[in-house]
């Protein structure tokens, strides 16, 4: 469910003006890309490059909430951390598929992440030390991804819009769920109300960086918007993300860690948004570039499971194949 | 308050509660991503039956302790599951064949609870009955893949069975509260199980091209609350935050 | 969702690769296509794909991924490469001699209001 804004597509692509100009003509027109159809190579790779992104976001993601399933306080709540950490493996999966169409495979997107060429979303670079953070990041990070995700349904590749129409479906009762959480928190004893509001004060700039950089400074955004790959910039989401959150953290009775932050009538053609602080740029970076404070345990982990898993993969293809012969064996009898 | 029938729910539940948190260790680490989708569904299915059967312990006791406080806030020699639920995950044909063992007699225990005299039992067991005949099929497809699949694969099928073999016993032996339970007709008689258990298993083994062992010395404790060292560890992660914090709401 | 099998003037081509990495090729788990009937009075719709290694395992896998919420009764699973898709090349040839039939729709045909609804 975590897509960000994407890092480092090169949409250079090398085709004819006539071609490049009639597939504009069709992305204009608002028609859907399909497998099959002839497309630009950049338009291919950039799609490859983000969708691949996406899927193994939601395939990390799934580390630093799985961490809690053991540990959550009540039944309930392990059910639902349990289906929700499901799902994002269900979405990784999704993610995996549509880029499949692209023509690339699951174990070659997979070769990438766990080799550190690929990226994914920056915010699963960070721990998860307190049962808050499963609620902070169900409102948070889901939040802020929802945010991204729901344009992305409309996007010109067929495959990928139908596969987030799937997964934003499925994923509506993620952030209910964090904010719920919160909820239970803010209304318990002052030690769990601590917990809530360290949680926000750990997670509110990461999930803002998850839109990625600013317009100014991200260089692949402009083609992205023309290809209808993407349908905002990284700065109109996350203002819209702010303006959504805030009300809701005063709900909480909880505060966001940004004293600059300021409630302006002009913004958003006089209908009024936040101001805010300005991001730490030098930290999301050093994050994307695989210093954050988890990234070498993410990679770590996946490479694990990974790598212990390989036996088992190859033994249900041994034993696919045996039992193919064994038909055609029979077949012949 | 039937004393009996509380005592002999919270073996059940146990069962349930401590082997979905065995395969939800799993979430997220699976050796295909198909898989960290077919775990956390097997994991939710006993995590599931263990808040049905807690809740109903819950009531009869009669002294309002709810789904929560039995599954967080006893003690570990108060913990009736079986051992076989509690041993490590260890890799992925361990947990594919615990997970085979345990719904190979849950599938009939809870078929055979669908006739019971207490209407509880009778939703739980409906419900319930579906989701380990799910877990035998899946398991199972599993146990024969590795077992007829690579050397390797067959290698690690042939120790899993070796050591969880012994623990297999203790899923039959009926405690003075299960009889007293099965006596009066609420709850089925596990050493009557014996043989559909028997069956499912050999149909699967025979074509993982494995064999079953003969087990002179069975495990056993569990039910007792003699369990091994690895329930410490599990059950500190379990109960943490409720020790931690205690009396809180989440 | 379907592997583009880049067909090039009717012809099965290579698909598109990252890198040339034929010598892994073997151990990729093949794909499949997941068809699922909502509900009976329905027909299967394609829903997703998956991996798995044969076809027990690929029906298990579909059940666990899409079927969480309920959404159907009935699966079908098919090994992607059984799937051919017509070139969209001939996307032109193929389609648009059937959008000005006019004959084959109902509305073609003139009949008095009198004579009731046919």
């Amino acid at each position: 469910m975590y897509s960000q804004g994407l890092i480092g597509a090169d949409g250079t692509t090398e085709e004819t003006e006539e071609f490049l100009a009639a597939f504009q003509a069709r992305i204009d027109r608002e028609e859907k890309i399909e497998p099959n159809d002839p497309m630009p190579e950049g338009y291919r790779k950039t799609l490859i490059r983000q969708i691949g992104q996406h899927a193994h976001s939601e395939i990390v993601g799934m580390l630093p909430e799985g961490n809690w399933i053991t540990r959550a306080p009540s039944l309930r709540r392990k059910a639902a951390l349990l289906a929700k950490v499901q799902d994002e493996g269900g979405h990784g999966l999704y993610l995996y598929s549509a880029a499949e169409t692209l023509g690339v495979s699951r174990e070659q997107m997979t070769e990438e992440l766990l080799s550190g060429k690929a990226k994914y979303s920056s915010i699963f670079n960070y721990p998860t030390p307190t049962w808050a953070d499963m609620g902070t990041i169900g409102w948070l990070v889901d939040g802020a991804a929802i945010m991204n995700q729901i344009p992305l349904c409309r996007c010109s590749y067929g495959p990928y819009a139908r596969a987030m129409i799937r997964v934003c479906k499925e994923e509506s009762f993620h952030q209910r769920q964090g904010y719920e959480l919160l909820i239970s928190l803010c209304n318990g004893t002052k030690e769990q109300k601590d917990m809530a509001q360290d949680s926000i004060n750990r997670w509110w700039w990461p999930s803002l960086m998850m839109f990625g950089p600013h317009d100014a400074d991200s260089s692949h955004s402009e083609q992205s918007m023309k290809w209808k790959i993407k349908r905002f910039s990284n700065d109109e989401l996350r203002q819209k993300f702010i303006d959504a959150t805030v009300p809701q953290a005063e709900y909480l009775g909880l505060t966001v860690p940004d004293p600059d932050l300021k409630w302006n009538p002009e913004k958003n053609n006089g209908k009024g948004g936040y101001d805010h602080g300005e991001i730490n740029w030098v930290e999301f970076w050093q994050v994307v570039k695989g210093h954050g404070q988890m990234n070498r345990d993410r990679i770590k982990a996946r490479k694990k499971a990974w790598n212990d898993g390989e036996w088992v993969r190859d033994a249900a293809l041994a034993h696919a194949e045996k039992r193919a012969a064994r038909q055609t064996a029979q077949a012949a009898e | 308050m039937s004393v009996a029938l509380f005592n002999a729910l919270l073996e059940l539940g146990d069962d349930h509660l401590i082997l979905g948190h065995r395969v939800s260790e799993w979430c997220g680490h699976a050796p295909l991503l198909e898989e960290d989708l077919a775990m956390p569904n097997m994991a939710l299915d006993n995590i599931g039956a263990s808040r049905n059967i807690y809740t109903y312990a819950g009531e009869v006791e009669g002294k309002g302790r709810d789904e929560d406080q039995l599954a967080y806030l006893r003690l570990d020699r108060e913990y009736k599951n079986c051992l076989l639920v509690e041993r490590p995950n260890e890799d992925f044909a361990h947990t594919m064949l615990k997970q085979l063992y345990f719904s190979a007699f849950m599938e009939p225990y809870w078929q055979a609870a669908l006739s019971s005299s207490d209407e509880t039992i009778r939703g739980i067991a409906g419900k319930a009955v579906k989701e380990m005949a799910y877990h035998i099929r899946h398991a199972g497809e599993w146990v024969i893949r590795l077992g007829d699949g690579t050397e390797e694969s067959a290698k690690r099928m042939k120790e899993a069975v070796e050591e969880l073999t012994p623990y297999v016993e203790e899923l039959f032996v009926m405690s003075a509260d299960a009889q007293e339970c099965a006596d009066d007709g609420i709850l089925p008689d596990r050493e009557a199980l014996r043989a559909q258990w028997n069956q499912t298993v050999a149909n699967i083994f025979d074509q993982a091209l494995l064999e079953l062992p003969e087990v002179k010395y069975p495990q056993l404790g569990g039910r007792t609350g003699h369990h091994g060292e690895e329930m410490g560890f599990l059950l500190a992660e379990l109960q943490y935050v409720q020790r931690a914090y205690p009396g809180m709401s989440w | 969702m379907l592997r583009s099998p880049m067909l090039k003037n009717g012809l099965r081509v290579k698909p598109h690769k990252l890198q040339n990495r034929e010598e892994k090729m073997s151990k990729e788990t093949p794909l499949w296509e997941v068809f699922i009937r909502p509900r009976n009075g329905l027909s299967h719709k394609h829903c997703g794909s998956l991996h798995a290694a044969d076809e027990v395992m690929a029906l298990q896998a579909a059940r666990d991924t899409y079927t969480r919420r309920g959404e159907g009764l009935s699966i079908w699973v098919v090994p992607s490469k059984s799937i051919f898709a017509s070139d969209p090349d001939q996307a032109a040839e193929n389609f648009e001699p059937g959008v000005d039939k006019v004959y084959r729709h109902p509305t073609f045909y003139d009949i008095p209001e009198e004579v009731g609804h046919m």
